[in-house]
């Protein structure tokens, strides 16, 4: 009886063992490709690597990544990974592009859990709200909704979801400020 | 006949959703849209006719003691096979269905048919019957996530079929309830 047990546990984790071994690189490389792309969508045409020196700083309870991309060794903006916890469904995660003058390039959702057809329209594939942030220099651009006395736009029937996207942007810049000095 | 009759068993007669209504976390919660059905479905299908084979080749072999823990063991090698591929090379769709590949584990509708047919079946009648009822999973998964991304979002598989607002409800948690209930009574009208 123990015996059975043990080997269909050892066939198992020498099957099991085999596989990891086997995937681990394309799992690697699909994690990768995923942080490049979203740092490609939110900077100017970049030719170093940003997402393999990467610096992290921990900001309320998270951690934030800060990607700085150059082209022909120009600084030509930071990409940096943030997060809100305040979503509707959960936590928000964004991927804002800052140019060296601090002002926004454009923005992109990495991961979020909203309600589909309201909250998820932070996407900029379902609507134009993320848009409106592009060019904005958050010192001079309050960054919460026009409900809370900011300058934001809110997503109608949506008022947390974009409140939550005000605060991760915040909490980027926030890094930006701190991290951004080098 | 007999042979055939494994295989599509589990598509109309005993269809594991829409007859023997099995495995409803995953059906209710992974189908918002038919491409997230489908892969939920295929995933399913991948582990049972994994776990039916692998079940009624060792069966006579496992005393009755340890029967369950090793049909579990066996199980979950196959589920976090396919979480490993899912991971490796659909990772958007592993990242939608997330939580839901791990507990396939746990899915009546693969230890029912382990501890129903599997154990005292050959492998061949195991395979076609763990085709057949995965089939049926997979398809009833499918129709339902089409159902509800067209009531809910207006289109089919990513196709915009529909422009403007749809009927949003069918997308979130109660819609799900609603959509399985009319396709239930559908296929039961169908059946009879």
């Amino acid at each position: 009886m123990l015996l059975t047990l043990m080997v269909i546990a050892l066939a198992a984790s020498l099957l099991l063992s085999f596989v990891y071994s086997s995937t681990k690189a394309p799992i690697d490389k699909a994690k990768a490709d995923k942080v490049n792309s979203a740092i490609k969508a939110v900077l100017p045409e970049f030719d170093n690597q940003p997402s393999e020196a990467a610096d992290t700083l921990v900001l309320d309870g998270g951690q934030l990544m800060l990607y700085r991309a150059t082209h022909n060794g120009e600084a030509v903006g930071t990409a940096i990974r943030t997060f809100s916890k305040n979503g509707f469904g959960g936590t928000i995660e964004l991927m804002v592009g800052f140019l060296p003058d601090s002002s926004i390039h454009s923005i992109a959702v990495v991961g979020h859990n909203e309600t589909p057809g309201l909250g998820d329209k932070i996407d900029p594939q379902k609507s134009d709200f993320s848009l409106q942030f592009a060019g904005k220099r958050p010192g001079q651009f309050q960054l919460s909704v026009k409900k809370d006395g900011g300058d934001v736009d809110a997503i109608t029937a949506s008022t947390i979801s974009s409140r939550a996207y005000c605060d991760a942007v915040q909490r980027a810049y926030t890094a930006l400020q701190k991290g951004g000095a080098q | 006949m007999s042979r055939l009759n494994n295989l599509t068993r589990g598509l109309i007669h005993e269809n594991p959703i829409f007859v023997i209504v099995l495995g409803m976390c995953p059906t209710l919660a992974t189908t918002s849209s038919a491409l997230n059905g489908l892969g939920m479905g295929m995933a399913t299908l991948f582990v049972l006719m994994g776990s039916n084979v692998v079940i009624s080749l060792i069966a006579r072999f496992i005393p009755d003691k340890v029967r369950i823990p090793s049909y579990i063991v066996v199980i979950a090698t196959f589920v976090t096979i396919i979480d490993l591929l899912m991971q490796a090379y659909t990772q958007s769709l592993y990242e939608t269905l997330g939580l839901f590949i791990p507990l396939i584990v746990v899915n009546c509708i693969v230890l029912g048919r382990a501890e129903a047919f599997a154990n005292k079946n050959g492998a061949f009648d195991s395979l076609l019957d763990a085709l057949g009822m995965g089939l049926g999973f997979t398809l009833a998964l499918t129709l339902l996530g089409a159902v509800r991304e067209l009531l809910g979002a207006g289109s089919v598989f990513g196709l915009q079929l529909v422009q403007g607002d749809a009927i949003l409800v069918f997308v979130l948690a109660p819609g799900a309830f609603i959509a399985l209930a009319y396709l239930i009574a559908i296929f039961n009208r169908i059946k009879r």
